[in-house]
């Protein structure tokens, strides 16, 4: 057996999560960074991931959305181009006669032309974050970290009962109709296992998703943002890159050209599950105390001792998943002999 | 038992090293097993991408006899394994349940298909063919000329298939005698033909996609390049890295416009005034590229002293016929020469050579009701020829005279001046509503990364084809691209973007009704007229084309072997002639009039793709019978049932008595071939497995056709039926389907020695009958006997321009006319931008690609007095197929519209040209009859009725007339219904609501789309007056799983006279909130639109 080198109440930022959960050999930690600068919103990400996971149709909507019909993540869609259309310029781009800079009068028709406009387009994905609220929660053990770093539904584990779909923070992971599990982006898994990068960047015909090992990505990342910073692109930002943001930064992260809530992003998304160790062990303790009294009380009544008992299980159960931030309690309250919702 | 195999997860969680469970311990055991579903395929078959032309390389994965997976090939240079949409989508595609693998049968006046055996349907398809062909069989023209022929059968498509397969479709129609042979190459690029060929010498792009990235600055115009052909555009993005500028003008703001450096919004059709202001801006300011231009192109050459240009006759050029609606163009030609013109004036030359004097206006076969077609080529026999420009350009006898000082008045250069010195920035606003602010910048960036040091690329597409003068706007790039110095030369050019997997190739070796493989002219009807007298007519003293005899009579071989002798002229003979235009559109109209009778429609979908929707739908429902072969039931395929016209009630199920057949077409996965991408790159792709039910590709079907066709005519003595039965259609077959080996055909296609060697090269081929070769410019395709377009080495392992990858034509160069990459002395004209050069030691032509010229010739070479053939090209003349070797600014012959671009609007105008009083080109293809009247225009009473400007696209995610997106559901979701694209300014003017519907209407119908009010359409300042345009994507009919009307609907018939390419990207239109009528009250809607317009036969049919 391995040297378990586990801290058992939550990960240090930065840290490889694939190690943490017990992978002692894992690989790089691996990702995408989607560089919607360079997105032509052609959804060959959509399309490929469909085709490669097998992903049904999922409705003949006209939303209106400008050329969104997808909508967002779903279950059965696990990479989601968004289209905004915005009176602004794109940085440097020139769409009207009043952004020519050339010294001469403008001429009658430089007042019609209008305001200018700009079309961004952002392929969304699950964003496999460092601390994961769906994996926290999962009862099953359907949710799991991997190797790599990602986080990944297990279909042949998931019963369904959707504890994840509210502890995500950004509304990725959802319960396909007419099969009840849950499904979301894999980061190509199966794939992953040979070396093959996941369909969605291997189809992107301008690179704009890039797969890779997150540490490579990020300095890839920081090179890109200072060179469109240089470029007079003042607005791009890097989204997710962070490991110190509320979900311990993301496997998957974005550089983005307008503020997160433009894409229909979370400004400032933080792992739901952040405070459930100290709930826990408040709860824990609450449990005891009035297991306590629960005790004094019948212990001043004979007779009733078989309720004695439940009331220790449940204090034991749910002071050993606070106190020992992993899943065994809630694991054990639930039967299935795994997992708990303490961090 | 390791820890990770312990049963029980809990156990693993408490022993192992997981202690969260959350991870190594949590994986289940189907967790720990899983692979990708390609890692345990049987094979990896490489194949390309069958949807657009940018020829995206894939691999298919097979287990078990099944495509498991098709993902992009990463050793492609073109595609480097990146897939669009549509292309990530041929899985579902290919192996999808939208997919029909039965044959069907809708007998006459049936209301419902029935199944019957494949066998049985091709024999009835046999029977058919041979019976309309005797009953509509013409010996001799209605003047008496001999035309061996029938008008009674045509066919129509083959850009979507392989190169093999349309070998095979011209072949056996040719010998039947059938010429109504076309395909959606006809539609979307037979301008570019013209347009390019004229200028340059070839009708291709001049460039590969692979070298945009070498570009300084990329002019995109015309073309939606990231949405319409989004892998392609990677290398775009590639140059804008390393610090390109891109600029995009377009009407519309697109996913183009998105991520390029500037965006030129301008008025649809416009876009000749557009350029012609940057070529105005160019030589008033000098900016030109002198040393280039005075080497390479014909700026010194002197024209005749009777061309008058539109400058003098107030928009029209000398030589105008207004009763014949056609020019005389031989005072276009250069002076002093003795001159054999091109296209149709080839032809008439020849007339006047033979002394049989001009031939009366013919085509009367495809004549419309009342409804005279108007307009050169239409009327004339000397339609359509200047596709023959594909590969050699207009032909020139004689030295030409110059001034090399380009002072003299009537020298190119001069000309070109006094030419565009109208086209000035404050005129480029009245027309194309574009500020002087956003044109200067064009201008500046444009000039700025153009010289020595510096080069920029074109890229346009269907936005500039199909207009009434699309061959023009490509003109008027080409003339630019030559000023500026950046023709042959790395990150320069001129990129034609096509659109279909194999239209180059279908353009190549041809189902184009005025062309046999290589460019060279199907015949006309003459006197007397034998191969001697076609050669001497058609051919050139000088340049490539001089060998053309060569060319042609190892065609002949190739079609009729051992039978084609010296004796029997090569059986010349043979081959049926054309009287006029042909053309699909005159088709359609052959078809309302009753003279066509039956229809092959291969793998396109005109009752969608094709101008006026209703009409093409009309027209087949007077078809005796009718072959439809696809994926699925395409509305072309099923309109008898549930076309709109049934809906309306103008036809009913019952009284409909053409027959129809549908035969299964087989995936490009299911067949072996050759597709020609837009880069002239031939790439094979293999058959990775078989066909199901009844689906079989288009080569089985041809070959099979013609097989049961022989078999029945076998015996025959008839000399009608001589050309087919000793038609060499000898094909190996393999397989339990007896499909024919395309590896054959290939081998056929590149031709043999008398031996039976393969050949290697063109210049190979005789002239005396020792040599087969199916289509000259693909010589060499197998040379060695080894299949070159399927050499797959990859990308990575070579210089960006992959010759090693498969085979371009010609003579796998990949950057056309790149002895322009270097100086007359051939030197690179600076290292930056070097590409080939003369070797002094070797003494030969060296570089990064295969010298687009003869390798030993020196720059210093010139030719003796009297010279022909090649040895009349000097060493410094980088246009080879040019007669005169030089880059054509002027084009003398060649083009039947005018030797100079100039701006017309289009057919159906709300402006009133502000250039010239002349409206519209005189010499428009216009057919004033039932079910296509025009328009009013300008300042015609009426015109206020259609007051916008509307124009037509593609999107991403869906392809051409839907066939192979609509009935596919990963890309139906993602565009799931038809809709039209309005400003806001529009919107509030006619009370649009976003997401509600509209009607548009024209004279031709009435359509309802979803409405999308966006800031990315803005309304223009034009000719004083604020203008709104309306943008629809053409992609959809009544069938499939998402649904819509047809935006082609409401076009007109209205053709480049050059090449009869629809009029579909810039007409009028109006726009009501709400949805259309149904039943008869939409034709109501259209005839008091029509009755408000005062709209009669005449609207529109004027000359100016």
């Amino acid at each position: 057996m391995a040297v378990v080198d586990v801290q058992i109440s939550g990960f240090d930022n930065g840290r490889d999560p694939a190690r943490a959960t017990g992978y002692t050999e894992a690989p790089p930690r691996m990702g995408f960074f989607t560089d919607t600068s360079v997105c032509i919103g052609c959804k060959a990400c959509e399309v490929a991931c469909k085709e490669w996971n097998q992903v049904p149709e999922d409705g003949l909507v006209f939303t209106g959305m400008s050329y969104d019909n997808t909508q967002g993540l779903g279950a059965d869609t696990w990479r989601h181009v968004a289209f905004i259309e915005q009176s602004r310029p794109m940085g440097a781009q020139i769409t009207t006669p009043a952004q020519v800079a050339d010294g001469s009068q403008p001429s009658d028709m430089a007042a019609g032309g209008g305001d200018p406009v700009r079309w961004l387009m952002a392929s969304d994905v699950c964003k496999h974050c460092t601390e994961a609220a769906c994996l926290d929660v999962c009862p099953t053990g359907a949710l799991i970290r991997t190797e790599f770093g990602t986080v990944v539904v297990q279909e042949d584990v998931c019963n369904g009962c959707g504890y994840c779909v509210s502890a995500c923070p950004y509304g990725v992971i959802d319960q396909r109709q007419g099969d009840g599990r849950m499904w979301k982006c894999t980061l190509c898994y199966d794939r992953l296992q040979v070396g093959a990068e996941p369909a969605c960047a291997k189809s992107c015909p301008t690179d704009s998703i890039q797969f890779g090992p997150l540490d490579e990505l990020r300095a890839r990342a920081d090179e890109r943002l200072a060179q469109l910073h240089d470029s007079g692109m003042s607005e791009a930002r890097l989204y997710g890159h962070d490991p110190g943001d509320g979900v311990g930064g993301d496997g998957a992260f974005f550089l983005l050209l307008d503020e997160p809530e433009v894409y229909g992003l979370p400004p400032d998304p933080t792992v739901t599950t952040r405070d459930l160790a100290q709930m826990w062990r408040r709860v824990g303790v609450a449990a005891l105390a009035l297991a306590g009294g629960v005790a004094a009380a019948f212990a001043a009544t004979p007779g009733r001792a078989a309720g004695t008992g439940t009331g220790l299980g449940a204090g034991l159960g749910a002071g050993l998943g606070a106190g020992l931030g992993a899943r065994l309690g809630a694991g054990l309250g639930a039967g299935l002999g795994m997992r708990s919702v303490g961090r | 038992m390791s820890i990770a195999n312990l049963p029980w997860p809990v156990l693993r969680q408490l022993t192992g090293s997981d202690r969260t469970g959350r991870g190594a311990a949590a994986r289940s055991r189907r967790t720990g097993e899983l692979l990708p579903r390609t890692y345990t395929a049987d094979k990896v078959v490489k194949s390309i991408c069958p949807y657009c032309g940018v020829g995206c390389g894939q691999n298919v994965y097979v287990k078990d006899d099944k495509v498991i997976q098709i993902e992009g090939d990463p050793d492609s240079p073109v595609s480097r394994g990146r897939l669009c949409p549509k292309g990530a989508a041929s899985l579902q595609l290919t192996t999808g349940s939208s997919r029909e693998h039965h044959v069907l049968y809708r007998r006459p006046h049936g209301t419902e298909w029935e199944r019957i055996p494949l066998d049985t349907a091709l024999d009835m398809v046999a029977q058919r063919v041979i019976e309309t062909r005797r009953e509509t069989w013409q010996w001799n023209s209605e003047d008496g000329k001999r035309v061996r022929r029938t008008l009674g059968i045509a066919s129509l498509g083959g850009a979507t298939l392989d190169n093999e397969e349309n070998y095979l479709i011209k072949k056996l129609f040719t010998a039947l005698g059938v010429i109504q042979v076309e395909n959606q190459a006809r539609l979307c690029h037979s301008s570019t033909v013209a347009g390019l060929g004229t200028s340059f010498g070839r009708g291709g792009a001049t460039t590969c996609l692979q070298d945009l990235q070498n570009a300084d600055c990329i002019l995109i115009e015309g073309s939606n390049f990231a949405e319409a052909h989004p892998v392609g555009f990677q290398w775009v993005m590639e140059a804008k890295a390393r610090g390109a500028t891109i600029i995009h003008v377009d009407p519309r703001y697109t996913r183009t416009s998105a991520v390029s450096d500037v965006h030129v919004p301008l008025r649809a059709g416009s876009d000749v005034a557009f350029l012609g202001g940057i070529i105005n801006h160019v030589l008033s300011n000098d900016a030109w590229f002198h040393d280039y231009v005075l080497a390479y192109t014909n700026a010194s050459t002197i024209v005749r002293d009777d061309f008058a240009d539109t400058e003098d006759l107030d928009g029209v050029f000398s030589g105008l016929s207004e009763d014949e609606r056609e020019y005389d163009t031989d005072g276009w030609q250069y002076k002093g020469m003795e001159m054999q013109s091109a296209a149709g004036e080839r032809d008439k030359q020849y007339e006047e050579k033979q002394g049989s004097g001009r031939e009366a206006a013919g085509g009367s076969e495809a004549r419309g009701d009342g409804g005279r077609p108007r307009g050169r080529g239409a009327g004339h026999s000397h339609a359509g020829r200047s596709e023959s420009h594909g590969s050699g350009g207009a032909v020139i006898h004689g030295e030409p005279q110059t001034d090399p000082t380009l002072q003299h008045p009537r020298c190119v250069m001069q000309i070109l001046k006094r030419h565009f010195s109208r086209y000035t920035p404050e005129m480029v606003e009245q027309v194309c509503g574009v500020p002087r602010e956003l044109f200067e910048l064009v201008c500046r960036t444009l000039v700025r990364n153009s010289g020595r040091e510096r080069t920029s690329a074109f890229a346009y597409a269907v936005g500039w084809t199909q207009h009434s003068n699309g061959s023009q706007m490509i003109r008027t790039a080409s003339i630019l691209q030559l000023l500026l110095g950046n023709i042959g030369r790395p990150g320069g050019g001129i990129q034609a973007l096509r659109g279909h997997a194999s239209i180059q190739g279908s353009t190549d070796i041809p189902t184009l009704f005025n062309l046999l493989p290589g460019y060279l002219p199907m015949p006309h009807a003459h006197e007397h007229e034998d191969l001697d007298a076609y050669v001497q007519g058609e051919s050139a003293d000088q340049g490539f084309w001089g060998d053309m005899k060569a060319y042609m009579v190892s065609l002949l071989k190739a079609y009729w072997g051992a039978d084609a002798t010296a004796e029997n002229g090569y059986r010349f003979d043979y081959l049926p002639r054309l009287t006029g235009s042909h053309s699909t559109y005159e088709t359609v109209m052959a078809q309302l009039d009753g003279v066509c009778k039956g229809y092959f429609l291969l793998g396109q979908n005109p009752a969608v793709g094709s101008a006026n929707g209703r009409m093409q739908r009309l027209a087949m429902a007077e078809l005796d019978w009718l072959v439809v072969r696809d994926f699925s039931l395409i509305e072309s395929a099923t309109w008898w049932k549930d076309g709109p016209e049934i809906e309306s009630g103008e036809l009913r199920t019952e009284d409909i008595a053409t027959e129809v057949f549908f035969f299964p077409a087989a995936a490009h996965t299911e067949k072996s071939g050759s597709f020609t991408n837009t880069n002239r790159m031939l790439q094979w792709h293999w058959t990775a497995v078989e066909p199901q039910g009844d689906a079989r590709s288009d080569l089985w079907f041809m070959y099979h056709l013609g097989r049961r066709i022989r078999t029945r005519l076998d015996g025959s003595t008839d000399e009608r039926d001589q050309p087919v039965l000793k038609l060499t259609w000898d094909y190996p077959v393999q397989g339990s389907l007896d499909e024919p080996k395309a590896q054959a055909v290939l081998a056929e296609i590149n031709g043999w020695d008398a031996e039976g060697r393969p050949l290697a090269a063109y210049d190979q081929l005789n002239g005396d009958g020792s040599t087969s070769c199916g289509c000259w410019i693909y010589c060499g395709v197998y040379a060695d006997g080894v299949n070159q377009a399927a050499r797959r080495k990859p990308g990575k392992e070579q210089n960006w321009l992959g010759p090693e990858w498969c085979w371009a034509w010609p003579a796998n160069r990949r950057i056309l006319y790149n002895r322009a990459s270097a100086d007359p002395d051939g030197k690179p004209w600076s290292e930056r931008k070097a590409l080939v050069w003369w070797d002094r030691d070797e003494a030969q032509w060296s570089g990064h690609d295969i010298p687009d010229f003869e390798k030993p010739k020196s720059p210093h070479y010139r030719p003796p007095a009297g010279a022909t053939g090649a040895d009349a090209i000097s060493g410094t003349d980088p246009f080879i197929m040019q007669g005169d070797g030089k880059g054509w600014l002027y084009v003398p012959a060649g083009l039947i519209d005018g030797p100079l671009p100039t701006h017309y609007e289009p057919q159906e105008s709300p402006v009133a040209n502000p250039l010239y009083r002349q409206q519209r080109s005189p010499v428009r293809q216009v057919y004033s009859r039932d079910h296509n009247r025009y328009q009013p225009s300008g300042n015609e009473p009426g015109a206020e009725v259609f007051p916008y400007v509307a124009t037509t696209y593609r999107l991403t995610e869906h392809f051409t007339a839907g066939g192979m997106s609509r009935w596919t559901p990963y890309l139906s979701e993602l565009q799931p219904e038809f809709f039209c694209e309005v400003s806001p300014q529009l919107a509030k003017e006619r009370g649009l609501v976003h997401g509600d519907w509209a009607t548009i209407i024209t004279a031709r119908s009435a359509i309802e789309a979803r409405v999308l009010v966006t800031e990315r359409m803005k309304p223009l300042r034009v000719a004083g007056r604020t203008l709104h345009q309306i943008g629809m994507p053409f992609h959809w009919g009544s069938s499939g799983l998402s649904t819509g009307d047809s935006a082609n609907d409401l076009i007109a018939i209205t053709l480049d006279p050059n090449v009869h390419i629809q009029e579909d990207k810039a007409f009028a239109a109006d726009i009501q909130p709400g949805r259309r009528p149904i039943g008869r009250a939409r034709r109501d809607l259209v005839e008091s639109y029509c009755r408000r317009a005062g709209i009669t036969e005449q609207t529109g049919m004027e000359v100016h």
